[in-house]
């Protein structure tokens, strides 16, 4: 019997250990072992695991290896949910203390309010300076990737968020020209609506979003719009009032079937005729390239209305972690994520422009031409839906006010709405 | 002897599971009521104490009371639907009629996709677009001269989350029609004839012995359904994305604590609906186990 007790208590024990180790992470982190003794290793975590996005980290991975044959290249991409996914699991690991060297995020608060708050990335000046970043990038855009003078992250690549899409064939046939101000727009909005044709196209809540930042740029103005953010331009202000009054006006012209639209379906309205115009961020243009239309025939495009001579910009980036693992291998890892070889091997791939205003041109398509034009040339500001201007809280909070007014349309419980969201989460007191 | 090293021996069998259960649903349900009483905003946790401030701010919270809202609507809508039209379905396949058991399977079909699927298929037949671009079943209506039933689906203002039911309900009323189907072939053939004896038309007979006979029935299938509506989630991420107007308590905690870092109170509201399912599901495991033991 006694035996029998044994073998029984052997199993317990094995059932035991079995549940506890299938607690345990599956794979224990490569940060954790020590590095090969013949060559380093670098582990960059992201997002980027399908599309033009892969195949640009892919190439700027190639690029690595061949100014770095002693460092292996770790890639620890995460699929799923735009990085919703990838960043639940970053914040796992950063919470466990085993972060991974180098990691991808929206340039700007989105990583800056989530991660130096937590004390999580080093700032990276020296870099900077060291490699001349300085004088190849806008000198507006170092503010925006800033913390108390300390730069946080190297963008990769520049996506536009400020693009007014239009179909040129319907412009022609409404006689109208492309809208330089907002009122030009609005009137352009109303002849439009008056023929029968439907002004703008729209998408579900997150394309509202993207509009409403366009739309409080194109009305504020750079400096306003700025200063919304850093808690000097007061948004229970008057001129805040008229940005949303535009922003109403303007949703007014748009489909009625905007909330079952993905921001595909919207921008799509537009080159098949269906609608005039549509903002949307230049990754449109590589989405119209894909389903078959050509550039300034079936779509054209301009700054949104008022926001001539401004590039509100969004930003993929890398950062080093705070107790990196191999903290040299991290950081010539950025040195080639900043570098014209690896801008140049990554943007023309992903469809966006390089951070560095010194890349070859003809490597890139018409669009993309025109906008390394008014990237080098342009007063540069930040989106917010993308994570440059906010913080997460901050964002998440004016996500629910927009949503809010969407379905109830009232615009001055909205601006009483950020207003809390700036006190609450943001800088304003 | 023998019995107490029984007795010994099953109890350290199933203490690995029990050491699970502990650790992985009790141990997490206590450190989130914990954070939900903490002011914990950021990436990094933080206990400061907060008493019953988060639960206060959701009862003030707008975008709370549109979510308490919405599901009131959508557990009315797709509760009621599903018994409604599950029993009728019963009703009709107790006829006795022929190929029974292939009108079964095709009304329980729907039960084995997830709500994903259906939530992507129902997203392209309520397409609320107009005009040229009309499809799905506005299309349909269309063409069968049915215009007047165009509707903007779940994109109508206030009561946008009855047209997501509307696909719940169509998943789930197979399951109600399975649940009704076994509870009408346990009534016993006697109890109609003598009613029929009686005097008692169909109606009377549906009304007065059949219904009252089938009330565990229906109990259950509130139970169960009524506890999936609060629990709600995938299918409205699958039709609708994360919109405002058609928000849940569940999606607003995985905005709020994964998109905003509001970790406290996301675990606020997570308690909440660990709270309002545990009201229906615990005098339910109750009464079952009750009624168990009484036989």
């Amino acid at each position: 019997m006694s035996k029998k007790l044994w073998y029984s208590l052997l199993a317990v024990l094995m059932i035991t250990a079995t549940v506890l180790s299938a607690c345990a992470p599956a794979t224990q982190p490569p940060a954790a072992t020590e590095p090969p003794a013949a060559g380093d290793q670098v582990e960059v975590f992201s997002w980027w695991t399908g599309g033009g996005e892969a195949a640009g980290l892919d190439a700027m991975i190639v690029v690595f290896n061949a100014a770095n044959p002693n460092i292996e290249f770790v890639n620890s991409a995460v699929a799923g949910g735009a990085g919703t996914n990838a960043r639940a699991v970053l914040a796992t690991r950063l919470q466990a203390g085993e972060p991974p060297d180098s990691w991808q995020g929206h340039a700007g608060q989105e990583l800056i309010g989530t991660y130096v708050a937590g004390g999580q990335i080093e700032p990276l000046n020296d870099l900077y300076e060291a490699e001349g970043w300085l004088a190849v990038m806008p000198e507006t855009l170092i503010p925006l990737i800033s913390q108390d003078g300390n730069i946080y992250s190297v963008p990769v690549n520049i996506h536009r968020a400020n693009v007014l899409w239009y179909n040129p064939g319907i412009l022609e046939a409404n006689n109208i020209a492309v809208p330089t101000t907002m009122d030009e727009w609005l009137a352009a909005m109303e002849t439009l609506k008056a023929a029968g044709v439907q002004p703008l196209a729209l998408g579900e809540q997150w394309t509202k979003m993207h509009l409403l930042e366009t739309v409080l740029l194109g009305t504020l103005g750079p400096d306003a719009y700025n200063g919304l953010w850093d808690g000097s331009t007061d948004w229970g202000s008057a001129e805040v009032k008229a940005a949303l009054d535009n922003y109403v006006k303007v949703l007014s012209y748009a489909n009625t079937d905007s909330a079952s639209l993905s921001w595909q379906d919207a921008s799509q309205l537009v080159v098949n005729g269906d609608a005039a115009f549509n903002v949307m961020g230049d990754w449109a243009e590589g989405y119209f390239r894909e389903i078959g239309k050509a550039p300034n025939v079936d779509y054209g495009w301009a700054p949104v209305p008022g926001s001539v001579g401004v590039f509100q910009f969004l930003s993929d980036s890398f950062v080093l972690a705070v107790g990196a693992p191999h903290p040299e291998a991290a950081t010539a890892w950025l040195k080639i994520a900043g570098s014209k070889a690896g801008q140049e091997a990554f943007n023309p791939v992903k469809g966006s422009i390089c951070a560095r205003t010194d890349c070859d041109k003809s490597l890139f398509g018409e669009y993309l031409q025109s906008a390394m034009e008014d990237w080098s040339t342009d007063i540069v500001v930040g989106s917010l839906t993308h994570g440059v201007v906010a913080n997460d809280s901050w964002k998440s909070e004016i996500d629910t006010a927009l949503g809010a007014f969407i379905a109830d349309g009232n615009v001055d419980a909205f601006q009483s709405a950020l207003v809390a969201a700036c006190q609450n989460s943001g800088p304003c007191e | 002897m023998f019995r107490d090293k029984d007795r010994y021996l099953s109890v350290l069998l199933i203490s690995p599971s029990i050491l699970a259960v502990l650790i992985f649903i009790y141990g997490f349900i206590s450190w989130s009521v914990r954070v939900s009483l903490s002011k914990w905003k950021g990436l990094n946790p933080d206990y400061t104490w907060n008493a019953l401030n988060n639960y206060i701010e959701l009862f003030k919270d707008p975008r709370f009371h549109v979510d308490v809202r919405n599901t009131l609507i959508f557990t009315g809508v797709f509760v009621v639907g599903s018994i409604v039209v599950g029993f009728l379905l019963a009703v009709m396949l107790d006829q006795g009629l022929k190929g029974e058991g292939f009108f079964r399977s095709l009304f329980l079909f729907p039960m084995a996709i997830s709500y994903i699927v259906t939530g992507v298929v129902w997203r392209w037949l309520m397409n609320p677009a107009e005009g040229t671009r009309t499809s799905g079943l506005n299309l349909l209506f269309s063409y069968l001269h049915l215009d007047f039933l165009q509707n903007a689906w779940h994109t109508t203002p206030y009561w946008g989350m009855a047209a997501i039911a509307l696909a719940a309900v169509w998943q789930m009323s197979g399951y109600t029609m399975a649940l009704y189907l076994a509870g009408l072939r346990s009534i016993p053939a006697e109890l109609r004839e003598a009613a029929q004896i009686d005097g008692a038309n169909e109606l009377e007979i549906y009304r007065h012995i059949i219904l009252p006979l089938l009330s565990p029935v229906t109990l259950s299938a509130l139970i169960i359904l009524g506890h999936m509506s609060l629990k709600v989630f995938d299918l409205i991420i699958a039709i609708a994305g994360k919109q405002y107007p058609l928000d849940v308590p569940a999606i607003y905690m995985w905005q709020t604590t994964f998109d905003g870092h509001f970790y406290g109170r996301g675990a606020a509201i997570g308690i909440l609906l660990l709270i309002s399912v545990a009201l229906l599901i615990i005098p339910y495991i109750r009464y079952t186990l009750k009624t168990e033991v009484q036989q």
